[in-house]
C-alpha cells in the first residue's frame, strides 16, 4: 500500500537527499567512490540499518522503541557466553547465532507484552527496559566484556561473500524480507491500518493488539541479528559501549527514510536511504577529520531536520 | 444574483450611509485543487443582518467557498470584498481579526482543557498579568446562558457529549465578537431545545447588523431561519434567490439538477418469515439491559430511540466490540458466541459506525485499501493480491456510483456521500448475512442519500437482513417493516403496519408508552421517564 503512492513528491525526498549527498560527497574526497569506501559504509549502516528494519514497523504501528541498544549488548553477551560455553567450534557459532535471535525476540516480546497486555505507552515501557537491558548486561559481565574463545565467531562476522561485507548480505536480505512483509501481506497491511487510526482498525476486526506485539517482537529479532553480527565482528561484546545509541540511529534512519513520528505511513526502503544517509554523512565527517565527538551533534541536526521536513509537508 | 432589494428593516441605524450594503463580497472566486475546480468563478454577496444558507450536495463546494471565506484555503482567482474593500484572509487568524468566525463541522477543541479555557484560547483575559479565570466563567457562565443549555464552563471539554462540544464552539465564536458567522452543518447534532436558541441567537446576531453563513442539509431549518438560499452544484452558482421563493422540493431539486419524486423506494415485504438473528435478554452493564428480538430474513428492522437510548451499543454488542455480560445471540436458530469483531464477521455480521471517519475509514489511504481492509483475507494466502483488490474495489466504485479522482486517491478528499458509499463497500465485501447501519446518511447530502436508500433496498431484496439505526425518523419510517423503539437501554416498544408513525415512534422514545415485550420482563413500566427530550 505504500509502494502505490510513491510516486507523489515527499516518498522521492529521501531518495533525492541521498542521490545529492551522494554528488557533494564525490566531489569532496576522491576516495569516496573507491569499492573499498563504499563497501566499508554498507557494512558500517549495517547493524543499526538491521534494527531501523524493525524500528520501522515499531513506528509505523504507532509505538517507539527505545530499549534495542541495550538489548544488543544483552543478545550479543549471552550469546558469547553460549559460544564459550559450546567451545566456539561451528555448532557453538550457529548456537550463538540462534542464542542471539531468541535472547533478541524474548527482549522485543517483553517490550510487546508491556505496550499490549500491560497497556504502557511505548517510550516508558521501552525506556524502562531500555535500562533494565542494558543493567542486566553490565551484571553479567560485571561491568567488563564479554570476549569470545573462538576462532572462527570472528570469520563469520567479519568475512566477506562474493567480496561483500556478511552484514552488508544480511541487511539487504532482511530489508527485502521487511519490505515484503510489510507491503504485500495482511500483516503489514494491519501495521499501517493500527497506526493510522487504531479505532478503525479495532471496528475493522483487526487484531491490533496482536499487531502491535509483533512489531515489537520482529524488532526484537532485528536486534538478535544485529547483536550476534556485531559480537562477531568484534569477536567480544562491551557490556559498557556495545549498542550505545542504536535506538538513535535507528530511529533517525527511520525518520530520514520519510516514515511518519505519528505512525500509520512509511517504507522499509525509505528506512534503508535514511540509514545509508547516516553512513555517509558519518563517513564524510571521518574523512574530512572532524572530530568523533562531534559527529553526534550532526546526527542531531539531522534528525530535527528530517522531521521538521516531515512536518511541513502537512 | 442579488436583486437589489433593500433590507433596510434589518441595517443598524447607526451604520453610515457610504458603507455599502453588502457586508461581504465574492467576485469571480475560484479554488482548484490539482488543476481540478472545485469551486468556479463564484459572484455573490450577503448583506448585513441577513441569514444565507448555503446548500448543495456534498462536494458541491459549499465546504470551499466557506474555508475561503474562513481563511483556511487561498482562492486561486478571484477576490473576496470586506465592507466594499478588498480584503487578503490567508489564514484562519486573520479571518478572525476581520471579524469572520467559523463553527466548524469538526471540533477544534482541547479536550484536556477546561470549556471556559477552550473558549478563551489565545485570548485569554488577564488582570495585573495573570489570568483573570473567574471574569472568564463568567462570560462563559453568560454565554451558554444565553445559549439555554447546561454546558459547565469549568467542566473539562472531554468529558462532554458531542451536542455540548458542539454549543461549546458556537459559544467561542460568538464570543469573538464576529460581524460573519459560518455555521458549518450547526445542527446535525443539537437537539430540538438547543436548535432553537441557537436561531434565537443567530437572530440576534444579525439583528446588530451581523451576517450569518447557514450550511446545511436539513432543508427545512433552511427554510425556517434564512433569509436568502444560494445553491451551489459542481462548483457552480445554480441560484441565489429568497427563501420565500422555494420550497424544500424545489431546493433539493436544484441541488441535484433533477427531480427527486420518490424519496425512498417502496417496501418489500419479506415472503418468508424464517428468523436470521435472535437476541435474547442481552445485557451489558451502563448500556443494554435484557435486549430481545429477531430479524426476519430480508427485513429491514427500524431502530428508533433518543440520543443514549443504546442503540448504537447494542449494534457495537452485536458486532463483538462490547462484552455482553448475558444473554443470547443466535444466527440461523444456533447460538453464536460473538466475542470480538473477527467472531462477527465469521457469523455473518457487519456494523457500519456511525461515526464514519473515527470509526469506519482510514481516511489518508485509498478506496482500495479501505473497501479490502476487513476482508483482505479474502485476498491474501500469504500475499495481498493487488490486482484482485483493485478489481473489486473497482467494481464497488462503479456499482455504487461513487466519485473518486482515481482508486489511488485518499478518502480524506471525498465527500460524505462517497465516503459513506466504501464504506458501505467495505463491510459488503466481507458478504454478510446481516447488515447493521448506524446513522447511515449522517453528513451526506441529498442525491448520495437516495442512491444509499437505493442501494440498501436491492441488498435486502437480495437476501440480506438489515438492522437500521437512525435519528431521522423519516429515514426510519420509510426504509424499516417494523420497527424497535429503544429507551435507556431496554426495547421500549415495537411497532409495524398502522401503528408505525412518528407520534407513536416519539411516546416511545420519550416513555410516554411502554410496551410489555414477550421476554422482557424488565422493561420500565412507569411513565416517570416522561419528557420532551427530542430525538437525537
Amino acid at each position: 500500500m505504500v509502494s502505490k503512492r510513491s510516486i507523489n513528491y515527499s516518498t522521492w525526498t529521501p531518495l533525492a537527499a541521498l542521490i545529492i549527498l551522494i554528488i557533494i560527497s564525490s566531489f569532496a574526497s576522491e576516495y569516496f567512490f573507491s569499492a573499498r569506501n563504499l563497501l566499508n559504509i554498507t557494512r558500517q549502516i549495517s547493524y543499526t540499518g538491521i534494527i531501523a528494519l524493525g524500528m520501522t514497523l515499531v513506528i509505523i504501528a504507532g509505538g517507539i522503541d527505545l530499549s534495542v541498544g541495550s538489548l544488543v549488548a544483552l543478545a550479543g553477551g549471552v550469546a558469547v557466553l553460549a559460544l564459550n560455553a559450546l567451545g566456539g567450534g561451528p555448532l557453538a557459532v550457529a548456537a550463538a547465532i540462534l542464542v542471539a535471535v531468541i535472547v533478541g525476540v524474548l527482549g522485543g516480546a517483553f517490550n510487546g507484552m508491556l505496550v499490549t497486555a500491560g497497556r504502557v505507552a511505548p517510550f516508558i515501557a521501552t525506556l524502562g527496559t531500555m535500562s533494565i537491558y542494558r543493567s542486566l548486561t553490565l551484571y553479567m559481565a560485571n561491568g567488563g566484556e564479554f570476549r569470545s574463545q573462538s576462532d572462527l565467531f570472528p570469520s563469520f562476522g567479519a568475512g566477506l561473500f562474493l567480496e561483500i561485507p556478511i552484514a552488508t548480505w544480511v541487511f539487504v536480505i532482511l530489508a527485502v524480507i521487511f519490505q515484503i512483509l510489510l507491503s504485500y501481506t495482511p500483516f503489514g497491511r494491519h501495521v499501517c491500518a493500527v497506526g493510522a487510526n487504531e479505532v478503525v482498525a479495532r471496528y475493522s476486526a483487526i487484531r491490533i493488539q496482536f499487531v502491535k506485539f509483533m512489531t515489537y517482537a520482529l524488532t526484537g529479532l532485528t536486534v538478535g541479528v544485529s547483536a550476534v553480527l556485531l559480537a562477531s565482528r568484534l569477536n567480544a561484546v562491551s557490556s559498557t559501549n556495545a549498542g550505545v545509541y542504536y535506538e538513535l540511529d535507528a530511529i533517525a534512519a527511520v525518520v530520514i527514510g520519510g516514515t511518519s513520528m505519528s505512525g500509520g505511513m512509511g517504507a522499509i526502503w525509505g528506512t534503508v536511504i535514511g540509514a545509508a544517509v547516516l553512513g555517509i554523512i558519518n563517513n564524510m565527517l571521518n574523512m574530512a577529520g572532524i572530530s568523533t565527538y562531534l559527529q553526534g551533534l550532526v546526527k542531531g541536526l539531522i534528525i530535527i531536520a528530517a522531521v521538521l521536513v516531515q512536518y511541513k509537508r502537512k | 444574483m442579488t436583486n437589489g432589494q433593500p433590507q433596510a428593516a434589518s441595517q443598524p441605524a447607526d451604520q453610515p450611509a457610504s458603507q455599502p450594503e453588502e457586508l461581504l463580497r465574492v467576485e469571480n472566486l475560484t479554488k482548484a485543487f490539482s488543476g481540478v475546480e472545485v469551486l468556479k468563478s463564484l459572484n455573490a454577496g450577503i448583506r448585513r443582518g441577513e441569514i444565507m444558507g448555503v446548500i448543495g450536495e456534498n462536494g458541491a463546494g459549499k465546504s470551499t467557498f466557506m474555508k475561503l471565506i474562513s481563511g483556511v484555503y487561498a482562492p486561486t482567482h478571484g477576490r473576496i470584498l470586506l465592507d466594499g474593500k478588498p480584503v487578503r484572509i490567508a489564514t484562519p487568524s486573520a479571518a478572525q481579526r476581520l471579524g469572520i468566525a467559523m463553527i466548524p463541522q469538526e471540533f477544534n477543541l482541547i479536550n484536556t482543557l477546561r470549556v471556559y479555557e477552550n473558549i478563551f484560547l489565545g485570548r485569554e483575559l488577564r488582570r495585573a498579568g495573570v489570568l483573570d479565570r473567574k471574569r472568564m466563567i463568567e462570560i462563559a457562565r453568560r454565554l451558554f446562558a444565553a445559549l439555554a443549555t447546561d454546558v459547565q464552563p469549568e467542566a473539562l471539554v472531554g468529558d462532554l457529549s458531542v451536542a455540548q462540544k458542539q454549543m461549546v464552539e458556537i459559544a467561542k465564536a460568538i464570543s469573538q465578537e464576529s460581524r460573519i458567522l459560518i455555521m458549518d452543518e450547526p445542527t446535525t447534532v443539537l437537539s430540538r431545545a438547543e436548535i432553537d436558541s441557537l436561531l434565537v441567537i443567530m437572530r440576534d446576531f444579525t439583528a446588530k447588523g451581523g451576517a450569518v453563513f447557514f450550511v446545511s442539509h436539513k432543508l427545512a431549518e433552511v427554510r425556517a431561519v434564512c433569509d436568502r438560499v444560494l445553491v451551489l452544484r459542481d462548483g457552480e452558482l445554480i441560484s441565489l434567490d429568497p427563501v420565500a421563493a422555494l420550497d424544500e422540493h424545489e431546493m433539493a431539486r436544484r441541488m441535484v439538477g433533477r427531480d427527486l419524486s420518490e424519496a425512498f423506494p417502496a417496501k418489500a415485504t419479506p415472503t418468508v418469515v424464517q428468523p436470521v438473528l435472535a437476541v435474547r435478554s442481552l445485557t451489558v452493564p451502563g448500556s443494554l439491559a435484557g435486549i430481545s428480538f429477531t430479524l426476519q430474513q430480508g427485513e429491514i428492522l427500524g431502530i428508533a430511540g433518543l440520543m443514549g437510548a443504546g442503540r448504537t451499543e447494542l449494534g457495537e454488542t452485536l458486532m463483538g466490540l462490547r462484552k455482553a455480560q448475558s444473554g443470547t445471540i443466535a444466527i440461523d436458530g444456533a447460538p453464536t458466541a460473538i466475542q470480538s469483531p473477527r467472531d462477527a464477521i465469521a457469523a455473518g455480521i457487519a456494523y457500519l459506525s456511525e461515526d464514519r471517519q473515527g470509526r469506519g475509514l482510514l481516511l489518508q489511504y485509498d478506496s482500495v485499501v479501505n473497501i479490502t481492509l476487513a476482508s483482505l483475507k479474502q485476498y491474501a494466502r500469504l500475499f495481498i493480491q493487488n490486482r484482485k483488490c483493485q478489481e473489486r474495489a473497482r467494481y464497488y466504485v462503479d456499482s455504487f456510483n461513487i466519485r473518486v479522482p482515481s482508486l489511488a486517491a485518499d478518502l480524506s478528499r471525498l465527500s460524505g456521500g462517497n465516503q459513506q458509499k466504501v464504506y458501505l463497500a467495505k463491510w459488503l465485501d466481507t458478504a454478510p448475512r446481516i447488515l447493521i447501519l448506524d446513522e447511515p446518511t449522517r453528513g451526506v447530502d441529498v442525491g448520495a442519500r437516495h442512491e444509499i436508500y437505493g442501494f440498501i433496498h436491492d441488498l435486502v431484496a437480495n437476501g440480506l437482513s438489515c438492522i437500521l439505526i437512525s435519528s431521522e425518523l423519516e429515514e426510519i419510517l420509510g426504509l424499516s417493516n417494523r420497527v424497535l423503539v429503544m429507551r435507556s437501554g431496554r426495547i421500549a416498544g415495537e411497532l409495524a403496519g398502522d401503528a408505525l408513525n412518528e407520534e407513536e415512534i416519539m411516546y416511545y422514545a420519550t416513555g410516554l408508552k411502554v410496551q410489555e415485550i414477550p421476554g422482557d420482563a424488565t422493561a420500565p413500566a412507569t411513565l416517570s421517564g416522561a419528557s420532551g427530550a427530542p430525538v437525537e
